[in-house]
């Protein structure tokens, strides 16, 4: 469709919530392969727009296109078929589930299994199976949680289930994987390992990463471009450094004023 | 006091399992049920110490092979003829296995999916008085008055139909499944439970109604006689020529079919079993349970919960479907009644008693409501008013039993007895008699765990997930 070159695309996008605007005219654009940091204070609509991309939210106005398709109409399930995953905030991971099958759910929309093929357990389904099972393995160990396959996930420790979270949205073979606080209330050699992850996925994997972010160092080390919003709007864009001298960024986290006394 | 009890417990189920001995155990009680059950076919007692021996063959660590033998022996050659001393146990166990298909259908939807569904028995309905309708002379009485049937009406289909109209009843209440699965999407939580409840009654309703303007149903009367399956005369002979020296009697016609139905029951309880576990060992019982935990979470991991919804619908009415044709041809007679709201809430109570969402739980859990309706409270029931008769007295209080009130008859507490022992287990054990438990796989790097830091506290935990 329009302009294939870009790989997500978002114009104009507006989500209400009654008389709230908590998104509004949002431009945005990720280009492949690279790592981009949306943040901005409390509040501001970042969670709000992460989930009219990944399609839990529809907008009401503006379009967004991935890959030349327009996913701001899709359902949630469609999006991450077109190869867009995400993990969540506040740790959603199916808590009475095993590690293992957490990650082989990721990768639902990559197994083709029939029901046929599932009554009878006819080769190929035990095939894919086990290569899932397998796949799963393998990503355990990418992120770090090697050996606890059959843990619930629910009996894991924090960093571990952010960890696994990572591992489940990996799982459905992403092309842009989105990232809400991904270390949030991790300490701070947590978060260093954490970095090194996001690097290798967009290094070894080809991955582009969304980030939303609070801890500024990680921000600042690891993303390419960073987009600050404030009140639903985008406020300011750019690399690390000019965002970090931004006036306008400085006034929206420290108030009015703070940003002349910076400066001066 | 419960974490003592779990102790003893544990401990008891070590012994057990070690070495020989459950291959001992098992086979003495075995043997011990058996000759019990032939020597006294009406005692409640040797009837249960019959029912334990087989949860022992079930439960304890024994080779595959063996068990699957044992098994078999049990299903093919024991329950038959012990039932055939008392044909009493055959129809408990075909009830059994009734509702064990219907618990396991129910625990597709509520268990795995965790859709609460409160009308379930109307899928029943729907096999029932398919069979009802096809195997009976309703059809040639569409505008007769409900009982006035001619005596010369001809049946419409044979008899042998009947073995198709068992996978026509699946599929028939699959597709009223999806179509109650439609609206009931739209509503979650309470609402959902409010809108099955509904359709249970809906579909009740209409069976009662229907006798008019065109008499499909017979109303509240209920359509009879309702063809059964031939039986050959040969098969008969051959059985009675077996079973004759060992019972010491010649089985009756009616008789013949309870053991019949107990096969057909078995037969299709088994494939029951087999499909829940295959569906639940996949990408499809993965994604239900992935909906009952997080459906938003489920929806972003790419699962289409609506589809995925009207799957579980689908599969779990045809379970009971197929039994609802089952159901009409071992009665020969179907009506409203048998479909009321309290039979959806019988086959909740044993998926909730036996443990919501584990195969083997929900099937424990029919055996054990079947059995304390028919068998235990009856017979408790029965001691009572013998006491009553007699002239006994309780000593000290100096109490005559036959003083004692005739209201107080253990069977009609049944609904009293099962709310008692629902909040007990809502105490005590929520998970069910047997819980669900995650199937561990046999992965690799099992000993290379990792230490991990202790769970740091959630620095954002508190803020709420959608206004970032």
């Amino acid at each position: 469709m329009a302009d294939t070159g870009s790989f997500l695309q978002a114009r104009g996008v507006i989500k209400r919530f009654g008389g709230l605007t908590a998104v509004n005219k949002m431009d945005f654009d990720i280009e492949r392969g690279r790592i981009f940091s949306i943040i901005g204070p409390n509040g501001a609509g970042k969670t709000t727009f992460f989930n009219t991309i990944s399609g839990i939210y529809r907008a009401d106005e503006g379009s967004i296109t991935f890959q030349g398709n327009r996913i701001d109409r899709m359902p949630p399930e469609t999006i991450t078929a077109h190869r867009i995953a995400r993990t969540f905030q506040n740790i959603r991971l199916f808590g009475s589930m095993t590690v293992v099958e957490n990650i082989m759910i990721g990768a639902y929309t990559r197994l083709k299994q029939t029901p046929l093929e599932i009554l009878f357990r006819l080769k190929r389904f035990k095939d894919e199976e086990q290569h899932a099972e397998q796949h799963a393995q393998e990503l355990m160990e990418y992120v770090g949680v090697h050996g606890l396959g059959n843990e619930l996930a629910s009996n894991l420790p924090y960093g571990a289930q952010r960890r696994v979270e990572i591992a489940r949205a990996l799982a459905a073979e992403p092309e842009l994987l989105l990232l809400d606080e991904p270390t949030a209330g991790m300490n701070p050699h947590e978060s260093e390992d954490a970095m090194h992850l996001f690097r290798r996925l967009r290094d070894d994997l080809g991955i582009a990463i969304l980030l939303i972010e609070h801890d500024m160092r990680v921000v600042m080390q690891v993303s390419e471009r960073i987009t600050v919003m404030d009140y639903g709007e985008k406020i300011a864009e750019g690399e690390p450094k000019e965002i970090a001298a931004n006036p306008r960024v400085i006034e929206a986290y420290l108030g009015r004023g703070a940003a002349s006394g910076l400066s001066a | 006091m419960n974490t003592h009890l779990h102790e003893s417990l544990d401990k008891l189920g070590k012994r057990l399992n070690a070495g020989r001995v459950p291959y001992a155990v098992s086979g003495v009680l075995l043997v011990l049920g058996t000759l019990l059950v032939y020597h006294s076919p009406r005692s409640i007692l040797s009837f249960l110490v019959f029912a334990i021996s087989v949860s022992m063959v079930y439960f304890l660590k024994m080779n595959k092979t063996v068990k699957l033998l044992l098994a078999v022996f049990i299903a093919v050659i024991l329950v038959p003829i012990l039932g055939a001393r008392n044909i009493f146990y055959l129809e408990v166990i075909f009830q059994i296995a009734v509702f064990a298909a219907l618990a396991l259908g129910l625990n597709i939807v509520v268990g795995f999916s965790g859709i609460l569904n409160l009308g379930y028995v109307a899928f029943y309905a729907v096999g029932a008085y398919l069979w009802g309708f096809f195997g009976s002379q309703q059809a040639f009485l569409l505008h007769a008055i409900p009982g006035t049937a001619p005596l010369d009406t001809p049946f419409l289909l044979a008899p042998e139909w009947f073995y198709i109209f068992i996978f026509l009843g699946i599929i028939a209440a699959a597709f009223v499944g999806l179509l109650l699965g439609l609206p009931v999407l739209r509503v979650r939580g309470d609402y959902l439970a409010i809108v099955t409840l509904g359709f249970g009654e809906v579909v009740r309703q209409l069976v009662n109604n229907l006798d008019k303007p065109i008499n499909l149903t017979n109303g509240p009367q209920g359509i009879t006689p309702i063809q059964r399956p031939p039986l050959p005369q040969g098969v008969v002979d051959v059985f009675n020529a077996i079973v004759e020296p060992i019972v010491g009697n010649k089985l009756t016609i009616s008789e013949f079919y309870n053991i019949l139905f107990y096969f057909i029951a078995l037969v299709v309880v088994i494939a029951a079993i087999l499909v829940t576990q295959r569906l639940d060992d996949s990408k499809i019982g993965r994604a239900w349970t992935a909906i009952r935990e997080d459906e938003l979470a489920a929806t972003a991991m790419g699962i289409p919960a609506n589809k995925m919804k009207l799957i579980a619908f689908a599969v779990g009415a045809s379970f009971a479907g197929g039994m609802g044709v089952l159901f009409a041809a071992s009665r020969t007679f179907v009506s409203p009644d048998s479909f009321n709201f309290m039979q959806s809430i019988g086959v909740l109570t044993m998926v909730i008693l036996g443990g919501v969402g584990s195969i083997p739980g929900v099937i424990i859990g029919a055996a054990v409501v079947i059995m304390l309706n028919l068998q235990i409270l009856q017979s408790f029931s029965l001691y009572l008013s013998q006491l009553r008769q007699s002239e006994a007295v309780i000593p000290i209080i100096n109490f005559a039993w036959k003083n004692l009130s005739t209201q107080l008859d253990p069977a009609k507490y049944q609904r009293l007895l099962f709310g008692i022992i629902l909040v007990l287990m809502m105490i005590y054990r929520p998970a069910g008699i047997l819980p669900a438990a995650r199937r561990k796989r046999e992965l690799k790097n099992m000993d290379a765990a990792p230490e991990i830091d202790p769970p740091a506290e959630p620095a954002t935990s508190d803020k709420e997930q959608n206004n970032g």
